[in-house]
């Protein structure tokens, strides 16, 4: 299939500032080499906990902040990419620098945000508390200039029926709705200028569980009607495993493990992936699971342990793990894991 | 198996600028000692509300309108918390009842180290049990060193952990910790407190348990804050613990650790939990009994096995059917919204989104009925047959 | 044909207006609620009736300069209340009520120009500060820091000073000491909705910086500046009252509330045997300077409750 996205090496440091001055005095290490590749039409869930970096991402993927280093090409298409192979150094480079988000600016950026679009986690936040609903979800189309008056109007109502809202609620405030109403307002707003990514940061993480299974419903529709392509991120892996065809793993600004959804639960390699999966609560009081319970918390992303990140945690740490940092490798059949204990190189 | 809370025709409405909301529209509910009592509903279902109104917490413009909160209390179970004054209630709840909240780090003070914290509330709940341990210390001390200055002060000091012991609010003591030298006897009790603090942390898990006590609340992360609060309501050794979503803010893996530190107090001391989630999956690991609650109603209340294999509220059978699980299948929505509190639907609240509903749903509110041993469901289903 | 579309248009203008009026319904009804509030709202309302049938309460003597107060000789003496002067005359036998009554215009004027302009100011310099950061905000915020470590009323009396008694430049003096605060509020606002994740969102869907900061930023931090500058009002009139006072605002003759207390200035205490022999001079125009300032200072506070977002609703 397709590739979509691709993320290569991605890095986003935030700086700390302290002293009298507010110098720069450290880093956090938010997203700290991150490579991914989202193929076209899928649902690629992202998990983690919170602080590893997942919002941080899902930000710098969409340029709201700037990258400190690291690459991200958008929809290359087939033609360049078949071409690419033959192309020596130089022309490769100019060709990348070309789809690489990283450099556009002005227009460019611009077109680029008519493709691609976010949800946040909060919805009560994530509209502005001024703007009746009509105009929230009209703002993308009139930015963008793609319509106006009477059709721009029609749009907006289609769009509200796309996600179960109708022209009643096109003259109210944001506060007078519930969350799963906000978060289909968000939805609306998203889809409106017809993207082919959206990043779900966390949509139904605010939500209740029957408002959460009407919005993973919800989005599994528009995804099907639409051909859209989702990035969903998420630290509940049975949500997951409702929504997505592969998974990644993240932990402390690196991903640990990528896999196929089913792949990933019929057998998780990476030590974390597992001890989040016997964390996870099973509503079955049959089910009596061997538990999996990490000590201690996650550290700062400021200051990382050195070699493996989660060796202060896992039970099967070895002294190799301290020293070396264990990089993402196919161990089986696209099931991507970086830990030393399924390393074969070593 | 011995009741020792027992909540009945509980109800309790806010007075707002937009009108009544009936947040609690007659809860029936009951503890069993040593037993974890779980209640599950989406948000604004009236969980919180419910546990305030049990420890009369419940600030203008909420007013606990009527209902009866039995308390095993000496003996029988026959004291009505909504019915006692204040002090009574002051009483109960740091040493009979400890509440802990959600927000862990608006639970604590943020100037008092959480040593400081765990200490008062040991000294505030346990004075007597302190006194008893310290006095028997001393007699221990005098026994392995008879020395004779030191058993003169060890004898002196007996004498005024005894006298505290009988009145702690003696004029005399109070003049004697004043003065200089003389009020020494007061680092037995310092002892003693750090003692126990230490003792309480390392029994919650808390690594280096010496060093985190010097630590201010900032300074600890969401999972050892929450540990902290649940240190303090410890400390008052309770015979009840109301927890209001712990482990919501939480993350997985520190939830998982919490869980198990719960479990296990469970077990070893034996304490009586009413535990307010709205996580299935939290209910089905931790707790033994069950209440599902839907806009200010109880609708079933069973052992938690039963609850699970036999879901019988219609509002039940679809929340579980909304949460994912392990298993493959597809996720299904109840319809509509959850009711406004302030014009609530009348007959049973859920019927404008049952697929069951009848008639009679709309006109008439379902009573509580036992449908099997320990499994009780309102509903007009369940009546009928 | 026509008609169903105008009808329809209409219709949807209804629609659009429907929700804005409920917010203003209620947004009423907590007003209602409050009596301090209705009562800087009438305090409000009597000035402005005041100040908008000046011409009938005081008809002018001079047509062309209504400001001018008219005067009944030369005495140095002032006069109490008599039939023909309600509130008396000052010094110089300017007729007290003439005065204040049309003061009350030039009270108004002197408020809502130096608000408004320090709000103009204010919000541009401040949203340029605090949205784009960097330099700019460096520059901008050393400047306001500079005006705002001297004392405003030193200040602006010394810009009076330089630039000739008048007015005119009483109210520049007013705006130039007045914008800093202003814009270091609206800094703040914005860097705190700055965050907020709808800006996130507008700036996803790529909103130029210019909308972002003037559908989303502004809308949602301009509530603090309005109720600031609601209480500013009446302390913007009470400086220019007390500049007059010093004898630095509006030339003699003038009808100024600030320039009747000035005239009072040597009869504040009357002579020994009847120390409040020339009461009027002080007190009337003293009175109508207090309800105004606090009528404006009521108001606010009933803006604060009822615009405030984070206190509208529970
Ligand atoms: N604006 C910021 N400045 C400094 N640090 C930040 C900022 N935003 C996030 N971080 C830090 O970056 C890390 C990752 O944050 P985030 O991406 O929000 O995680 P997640 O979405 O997975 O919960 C966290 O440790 C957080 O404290
Ligand atoms: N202080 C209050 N003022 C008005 N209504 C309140 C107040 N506290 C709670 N409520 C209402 O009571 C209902 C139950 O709330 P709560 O018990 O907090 O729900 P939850 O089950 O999420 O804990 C809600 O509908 C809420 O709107
Ligand atoms: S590399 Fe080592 S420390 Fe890291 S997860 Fe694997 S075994 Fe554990
Ligand atoms: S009483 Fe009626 S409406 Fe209520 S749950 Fe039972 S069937 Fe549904
Ligand atoms: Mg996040
Ligand atoms: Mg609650």
């Amino acid at each position: 299939m397709d590739t979509l996205l691709e993320v290569k090496g991605l890095r986003k440091y935030y700086p700390i500032l302290g002293g009298v001055l507010r110098k720069k005095i450290g880093e956090v290490k938010a997203v700290d080499g991150v490579d991914l590749k989202v193929r076209k039409n899928e649902c690629f869930g992202l998990v983690g906990e919170s602080g590893c970096g997942k919002t941080t991402l899902a930000k710098v993927i969409l340029r709201l902040l700037e990258i400190t280093s690291g690459s991200i090409y958008f929809d290359i298409p087939k033609k360049v990419r078949k071409k690419m192979k033959e192309m020596d150094s130089r022309k490769f480079e100019r060709v990348k620098k070309e789809y690489d988000l990283s450099t556009f600016k002005g227009r460019r950026l611009k077109d680029i945000r008519r493709r691609m679009q976010i949800v946040f986690q909060d919805p009560s936040s994530s509209l502005n508390p001024r703007m009746l609903i009509k105009d929230i979800v009209a703002e993308p189309i009139k930015v963008h200039k793609l319509m106006r008056g009477r059709a721009l109007r029609d749009r907006v109502e289609e769009l509200l029926s796309y996600v179960g809202l109708t022209r009643d609620h096109l003259f109210r405030y944001p506060h007078e709705f519930s969350g799963g109403q906000r978060q289909r307002v968000a939805i609306a707003r998203a889809l409106a200028t017809n993207p082919d990514f959206v990043i779900l940061d966390e949509p139904t993480s605010a939500l209740d569980v029957s408002v959460q299974a009407q919005i993973l419903n919800l989005l599994s529709n528009l995804q099907d009607n639409f051909n859209l392509t989702y990035l969903f991120i998420t630290h509940h892996l049975l949500v997951v495993k409702h929504i997505s065809e592969r998974v990644g793993v993240m932990y402390l600004g690196k991903l640990v493990e990528v896999a196929s959804t089913k792949e990933l639960f019929k057998k998780s390699l990476h030590p974390y992936t597992r001890a989040l999966f016997s964390s996870i609560p099973i509503p079955d009081p049959e089910i009596k699971k061997k538990r999996l319970i990490l000590k201690g918390e996650v550290p700062s992303p400021a200051n990382p342990p050195s070699g493996c990140r989660f060796h202060p945690r896992c039970p099967y740490a070895m002294k190799k793990c301290r020293e070396e940092e264990p990089s993402l490798i196919n161990v089986d059949d696209n099931h991507y894991v970086a830990c030393h204990l399924f390393d074969k190189r070593g | 198996m011995r009741e020792l809370l027992k909540v009945q025709n509980l109800k309790t409405n806010f007075y707002t600028y937009e009108g009544i909301v009936r947040a609690l529209d007659g809860i029936d509910l009951d503890v069993k000692e040593g037993k974890t009592l779980g209640i599950v509903g989406e948000t604004g279902c009236g969980k919180s509300v419910t546990a305030l109104s049990i420890l009369r917490l419940i600030l203008p413009p909420g007013k606990i309108e009527s209902g009866k909160v039995l308390f095993w209390y000496k003996g029988e179970l026959s004291v009505d918390l909504l019915s006692k004054d204040e002090v009574f209630l002051r009483r109960v709840r740091g040493n009979e009842i400890s509440m802990i909240f959600q927000e862990a780090s608006s639970a604590l003070n943020p100037v008092y180290s959480v040593g400081e914290q765990i200490s008062e509330s040991f000294l505030l709940h346990q004075k007597r049990e302190l006194y008893k341990a310290i006095i028997e210390e001393i007699e221990k001390n005098m026994r392995e060193d008879n020395f004779f200055l030191k058993n003169f002060v060890y004898r002196f000091h007996k004498r005024i952990y005894k006298k505290m012991l009988e009145n702690s609010k003696s004029l005399r003591i109070r003049f004697i910790s004043l003065l200089p030298l003389i009020n020494r006897y007061k680092v037995w009790l310092k002892k003693e407190v750090s003692r126990r603090v230490v003792d309480i942390l390392t029994k919650l898990g808390v690594p280096d348990p010496q060093r985190i006590m010097e630590r201010y609340p900032h300074e600890l992360s969401g999972g050892m804050q929450q540990r902290i609060v649940i240190a303090i309501a410890l400390a008052c050794n309770p015979r009840l613990l109301i927890a209001d979503e712990p482990t919501s803010n939480l993350d997985v893996t520190i939830q998982a650790q919490i869980l198990d530190l719960i479990r296990r107090l469970k077990e070893n001391l034996g304490l009586s939990i009413l535990f307010i989630t709205h996580d299935l999956g939290v209910v089905a690991e931790l707790c033994d009994y069950v209440a599902v609650m839907y806009a200010g109603n109880i609708c079933e209340l069973a052992e938690v096995r039963k609850i699970f294999k036999n879901p019988s509220h219609p509002y039940t059978k679809a929340l579980m059917n909304s949460v994912p699980t392990l298993e493959e299948k597809k996720l299904e929505s109840i319809r509509g919204n959850v009711p406004n509190l302030i014009s609530p639907p009348e007959g049973c609240r859920f019927h404008p989104r049952c697929d069951y509903a009848t008639e009679i749903c709309a006109r008439v509110k379902p009573d509580m009925v036992e449908v099997e041993d320990n499994h009780w469901v309102s509903c007009h289903n369940f009546l009928r047959g | 044909m026509k008609v169903s579309i105008t009808n329809r248009k209409r219709s949807e203008f209804k629609e659009e207006l429907l929700p804005r009026i409920k917010e203003i319904k209620f947004s009423f009804n907590r007003f209602k609620k409050s009596p301090l509030s209705l009562m800087g709202l009438t305090l409000i309302i009597f000035f402005l009736g005041i100040a908008i049938f000046a011409p009938q309460l005081a008809p002018p003597k001079y047509p062309h300069n209504p400001y001018r107060i008219p005067r009944d000789g030369y005495s140095a003496i002032p006069r109490p209340p008599s039939p023909e002067h309600p509130f008396g005359t000052t010094e110089g036998q300017y007729d007290i009520y003439y005065g204040v009554i049309w003061g009350t215009r030039t009270a108004f004027r002197v408020g809502l120009t130096v608000v408004g302009s320090i709000l103009v100011i204010g919000i541009i310099l401040g949203s340029i500060s605090g949205y784009y950061g960097g330099v700019v905000d460096e520059v901008i915020m050393r400047i306001v820091d500079t005006f705002m470590s001297l004392p405003t009323l030193v200040l602006a009396m010394a810009l009076v000073s330089a630039l000739g008694r008048s007015l005119d430049n009483v109210m520049k003096a007013l705006i130039i000491v007045g914008w800093p605060s202003y814009a270091r509020l609206v800094r703040g606002d914005i860097l705190s909705v700055r965050e907020e994740d709808y800006v996130e969102a507008a700036r996803a869907v790529g909103c130029s910086n210019l909308r972002i900061i003037f559908r989303h930023v502004l809308p949602n931090a301009i509530y603090p500046l309005l109720i600031m500058a609601s209480l500013d009002i009446g302390a913007m009139v009470l400086t220019a009252a007390a500049l007059s006072f010093l004898g630095l605002g509006a030339p003699v003759g003038y009808a100024d509330w600030g320039q009747m207390t000035s005239f009072a200035r040597n009869w504040i205490v009357g002579p020994p045997d009847n120390p409040l022999a020339y009461w009027y001079t002080i007190t009337i125009p003293g009175l109508f300077i207090l309800f105004f300032v606090l009528g404006w200072n009521l108001l606010g506070d009933a803006f604060r409750d009822i615009l405030d977002p984070r206190l509208r609703r529970r």
